[in-house]
């Protein structure tokens, strides 16, 4: 589709054909306008991750000045004596986000199973609609949901009877020690794993649809189970795509706010158990930035910009995973 | 002829039962939880809907009643802001993704960056907005919050745009090329208007996800107590007042935000239908 050359001028009539000319001319500017303005706007995207970056990293640079590199491994958050550490704050992150993944990736494996292989095909849609909507619920309502709903009844059935019977032995005890109200980094990983669910499946069946008719069939014709096409064929296919949607959704994990800030506690100690209560940066962000002024301003925009690295760079791993999968579908 | 392992076929047949057991549960928890989610919220929400919530203005500490009136308007009107600032800039991008980006280095870097900003942690987002239109101007504004749910907004759509150009069969570009039409006639009359229903479900799609976000509006559009239209003012908003009142110690505060957590709820879920409705309807016609 190159550029559309003039229309051919007729030799009789003179005026018309610099008339065409002329017209082929306006119309060739307007092109170049429109290239241009629709790159423009293209550019605006790359343009506000640069201004998101830039924007860190000067508000955040007061306290990497202060701190330098330690800021991020050092255990501390001292508001009025003005000693901040990221660690708390990052370990609640990794802590939550990887608990979520633990219990969202095989279930969205057992969904996107379900919904390729052994789903009747008429409930298909339907069902797959449903998980989409799912994803679609707002991540406050996750939250609310986690702390009036989840939250009691996980520490009347899980906590306390846990607790009972773990609490005394030596080593697994420890893991579930501390308060029993229904609120902590374990809770918190729980109504994540909630959230992501949904996306981590419908990356997974995405790419499980991928796989050749043909691999499948060849499969099934020697006499292979559907659980072991799906182990042994589909999944070994898919690979890329499945680690994809996983990094995907530990992406989303890393940075939801709401879902976490209801139920994880919100304490800035490091957590010393499953039960204890943590924070994460996404929540210690949302606590208190409200009140915080000058230099703790500037470590809340240290936090954030730390944040926005590690999702950045898991992120952009599922994404150049996802491409690969995407790429060698075609056998 | 009887060498068939029977033992290993039903060690096979009963790893496969299992496998496909977990699997249907997994689905059922999943379907579970939706159900759950929707029943808890009708069951809480629906007890606190009743005119008082569309007349009344958020209470204050300790008073009784109250509704969600100031905050409904100001989310109303902010998501109104935001689609009129989204969609432009969306559209357009993605025009030029679809229409110029299968040759060029920056097209499919950009092309990259949105599908990160996708899943961009959202409250980071809200600090940067924070950095240039607030502490800039030493006040929160509702216009602080359009722009953190633009830049939300504005990825969904470069991406469903894009998508939705690129079904657009070629045969009709060339088509309009051969009757001399000029490129920027073809790319706005007639590939967008062939995917047009596509190109709305994307902005649906895009206005549910800024619905119910949150994080970006703690530090800009901030909150109000009162009513108010001035965008260049702090303003009352659905998700944050739900955030306050859910974690106060009031009841009343408590009910009004399960109430405004259906009603949210319930816009996203509907304007999801909505959108998949729409982009069937065309994929059939």
């Amino acid at each position: 589709m190159s550029s559309i050359s003039p229309a051919p001028a007729l030799p009789s009539a003179d005026d018309d054909s610099n008339r065409r000319i002329s017209i082929a001319r306006r119309q060739r500017v307007q092109d170049v306008i429109f290239h241009r303005l629709t790159q423009a706007f293209s550019l605006i995207v790359l343009l506000a991750l640069l201004g998101i970056i830039l924007s860190l990293l000067i508000n955040a640079w007061p306290t990497f000045r202060k701190f330098g590199i330690d800021f991020i491994w050092t255990a501390e958050w001292d508001i009025i004596n003005e000693e901040f550490g990221a660690l708390i704050a990052i370990v609640g992150t990794l802590l939550s986000a990887g608990i979520a993944m633990l219990i969202a990736v095989p279930l969205a494996f057992g969904i996107a199973l379900f919904l390729t292989e052994t789903c009747p095909v008429w409930l298909r849609r339907p069902l797959g609609v449903s998980i989409e909507l799912l994803a679609a619920v707002p991540s406050i309502i996750y939250g609310m949901f986690g702390l009036f709903v989840f939250a009691p009844l996980f520490a009347t059935w899980f906590q306390a009877p846990v607790k009972e019977i773990a609490g005394g032995m030596p080593i697994i005890g420890s893991l579930f020690g501390g308060a029993t109200n229904g609120l902590g980094i374990l809770a918190a990983g729980i109504i994540l794993a909630f959230m992501v669910l949904p996306f981590v499946a419908a990356v997974m069946r995405d790419v499980f649809e991928i796989v050749p008719q043909i691999l499948r069939e060849s499969a099934y014709g020697m006499g292979c189970t559907t659980f072991e096409v799906v182990r042994k064929v589909v999944l070994p296919y898919t690979q890329k795509g499945v680690i994809g949607g996983v990094m995907l959704g530990l992406g989303r994990a890393l940075g939801e706010t709401m879902a976490v800030t209801f139920v994880i506690g919100n304490a800035n100690r490091m957590p010393t158990s499953l039960f204890s209560p943590g924070t994460s940066i996404a929540s210690t962000l949302a606590n208190e930035f409200g009140e915080a002024a000058d230099f703790h301003l500037s470590t809340l925009f240290a936090l954030g910009l730390l944040l926005f690295l590690i999702t950045f760079i898991v992120l952009g791993l599922a994404k150049v995973l996802i491409l690969r999968a995407e790429k060698s579908k075609g056998i | 002829m009887s060498n068939i392992d029977l033992g290993l076929y039903r060690r096979r047949q009963l790893s496969n039962r299992i496998g496909l057991t977990l699997s249907m549960l997994a689905m059922v928890l999943g379907l579970a939880v939706l159900l759950w989610i929707l029943v808890v919220l009708f069951k809480n929400g629906l007890a606190a809907i009743d005119l008082n919530l569309f007349t009344q203005d958020t209470p204050a500490p300790g008073s009784e009643g109250g509704g969600l009136r100031n905050a409904i308007v100001g989310s109303l009107m902010m998501l109104g802001l935001t689609v009129l600032v989204a969609t432009p800039v969306g559209v357009l991008a993605g025009v030029y993704l679809a229409e110029y980006g299968d040759t060029s280095k920056t097209a499919s870097f950009t092309r990259f960056v949105t599908d990160i900003m996708l899943s961009a942690p959202s409250i980071v987002l809200g600090l940067f907005v924070y950095a240039i239109a607030v502490a800039t101007v030493k006040q929160f504004s509702g216009y602080a919050g359009s722009l953190a749910l633009s830049l939300i907004a504005v990825p969904v759509i470069v991406r469903t745009t894009e998508n939705m150009l690129r079904l657009v069969p070629g045969s009709l570009r060339e088509a309009a090329f051969a009757l001399g039409a000029p490129r920027w006639k073809v790319a706005t009359l007639i590939t967008l208007r062939a995917a047009r229903s596509g190109v709305i479900t994307g902005l649906l799609l895009a206005l549910a996800r800024i619905s119910g976000e949150t994080a970006p509006l703690l530090f800009t559009a901030l909150n109000n107590q009162f009513f108010n239209t001035d965008m260049a003012k702090p303003m009352a908003n659905l998700p944050v007042v739900i955030f306050q009142f859910a974690m106060s110690p009031y009841d009343n505060w408590i009910r009004l935000a399960w109430a405004g957590a259906l009603l949210i709820t319930l816009t996203v879920l509907l304007l999801n239908i909505i959108a998949r409705v729409l982009f069937r309807a065309r994929a059939q016609g």
